[in-house]
């Protein structure tokens, strides 16, 4: 069974340790950094658009251990989100109208509190709610059965991980027996009608590659993975995300660990596309952890690189102003959301 | 002098034999931008087929670089693998075939 970073004693859990690898080599001698890349474009500083999407991390436990996995999830993750904290992220999505909230994790399934925070977010008219559902979560445990029909009730956007369409590259990935499960949650909410063509309940699935490499193109991957879920087990969805690895946390590991981190980290400056700066997610989105701070994206939390601005880092000191007038904190790992086609939470973005 | 032949670091200087001679290099560049683009194939099989080149040519920069195309295609390992196999099979085949020529001899030169 694999472990967390943090339950293992490796030294890549302490985020010093993770910005020091950023710090060091290609970038001190080769090739130029984030900043240095983003100068001549007039884009440094970085600054954000209108704020649209409200991220929420609802605590660090997961069912599953997956290797590349960027918050160092685990069951052994004690971090969850207090009620205290959701009641007041509910407090600003009455008042700043904000449209889309984002529940992630972890398994978001997995907070106490997350059907009655879904619920709420319901009553209030968030216009569209995400959850980023690892699939294997409704099969996890009896009292989870029925989520399928929970997301439907609320008309919950379902966006779950799927690295392949068959067993071997995903379960390499994500844990042995993860495939069948998935297969197994993706038909479920197929009965229920999520994913079928001309639904309204929203089933898109995430790609990201099964190693040291960038992902190609993102319709092409899709009518791949289409073809072969509809030929081999009848599932249906909507769109596939292609999302590039970004170099922190588990798959930092196990990039330095496979001696792939340097070349990994030139193929992404290679890569780097100006046109896909304007789309980065940072741009629309203030993502929270479970301890009500606020970050500039899911990644940049998981480097404690807080919102810029220290009079406006934490929920209870919510001041939409403030985060619209602050600079998103940037460094390395950033050029893997502008490699190629460019990488965000809703895939590509150039 | 390098102490190989081969280094792996080359293959992403593969744009400088711009330096030595530009015009033709545009021209070759330009052309293999053009090749594999999606056409009457996808980009799928277009990589699947410059795999299998890359193998009976056994040239390792375009064994890694296509190997690389193939796998962030989404591209299974078995099928990487059937593409090599149809290269080999090509290459025995025309090795074999050949044997029909030293047979034609053989009975040509024999009493
Ligand atoms: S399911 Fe998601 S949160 Fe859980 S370990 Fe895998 S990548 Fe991390
Ligand atoms: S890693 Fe975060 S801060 Fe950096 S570009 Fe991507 S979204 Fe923006």
């Amino acid at each position: 069974m694999i472990k967390s970073l943090k339950a293992s004693g490796n030294k890549l859990a302490m985020i010093e340790n993770q910005l020091k690898v950023l710090a060091g080599e290609p970038f001190k001698t080769e090739l130029p950094t984030f900043v240095e890349k983003l100068k001549p474009l007039n884009q440094f500083p970085l600054k954000p658009n209108k704020l649209e999407i409200f991220q929420i991390n609802l605590g660090y436990m997961c069912n599953q251990v997956c290797k590349h996995c960027h918050v160092d999830a685990g069951p052994d993750r004690k971090e969850i989100m207090t009620k205290e904290h959701l009641v007041r992220c509910i407090e600003i999505l009455k008042v700043n109208k904000i449209p889309t909230v984002d529940l992630t994790g972890g398994a978001p399934e997995m907070n106490p509190l997350f059907r009655w925070f879904v619920e709420e977010l319901s009553k209030i008219g968030v216009q569209e709610i995400i959850v980023r559902s690892n699939l294997t979560i409704i099969q996890a445990n009896k009292k989870h059965y029925d989520l399928p029909e929970f997301f439907k009730k609320h008309n919950v956007h379902v966006v779950s991980s799927l690295p392949y369409y068959q067993a071997g590259k995903t379960d390499a990935q994500r844990g042995d027996g993860v495939f069948a499960k998935s297969i197994k949650a993706l038909q479920e909410l197929n009965a229920v009608g999520y994913g079928l063509e001309g639904s309204d309940l929203k089933l898109d699935l995430v790609y990201n590659p099964n190693g040291a490499f960038l992902p190609s193109d993102q319709g092409e991957l899709e009518n791949e993975f289409k073809k072969n879920l509809k030929k081999d087990f009848d599932i249906d969805f909507h769109n596939l995300f292609a999302i590039t690895n970004i170099p922190i946390s588990r798959f930092l590991d196990y990039l330095v660990a496979s001696d792939n981190y340097e070349e990994y980290m030139e193929k992404l400056v290679m890569a780097f596309n100006p046109a896909a700066v304007d789309g980065v997610m940072c741009k629309n989105t203030i993502s929270v952890d479970w301890d009500g701070y606020m970050y500039d994206c899911d990644f940049n939390q998981m480097l404690d690189m807080k919102v810029a601005d220290k009079s406006a880092q934490h929920i209870n000191d919510f001041d939409l102003e403030k985060l619209a007038a602050r600079t998103i904190l940037i460094n390395q790992h950033c050029y893997g959301c502008t490699a190629g086609a460019g990488s965000s939470c809703q895939g590509t973005v150039a | 002098m390098e102490k190989s032949y081969y280094n792996p670091k080359d293959l992403k200087k593969f744009g400088d034999i711009a330096d030595f001679e530009p015009k033709l290099a545009e021209k070759f560049f330009d052309y293999y931008g053009e090749v594999f683009k999606e056409g009457a194939l996808t980009a799928r099989e277009k990589s699947l087929i410059a795999l299998a080149v890359a193998h009976t040519e056994m040239c390792p920069y375009c064994i890694d670089a296509y190997t690389e195309d193939a796998l962030s295609k989404g591209i299974s390992e078995a099928q990487m693998m059937e593409a090599v196999h149809v290269g080999a099979a090509i290459k025995s085949g025309a090795t074999l075939v050949h044997g029909v020529q030293m047979m034609n001899k053989v009975k040509k030169q024999s009493m």
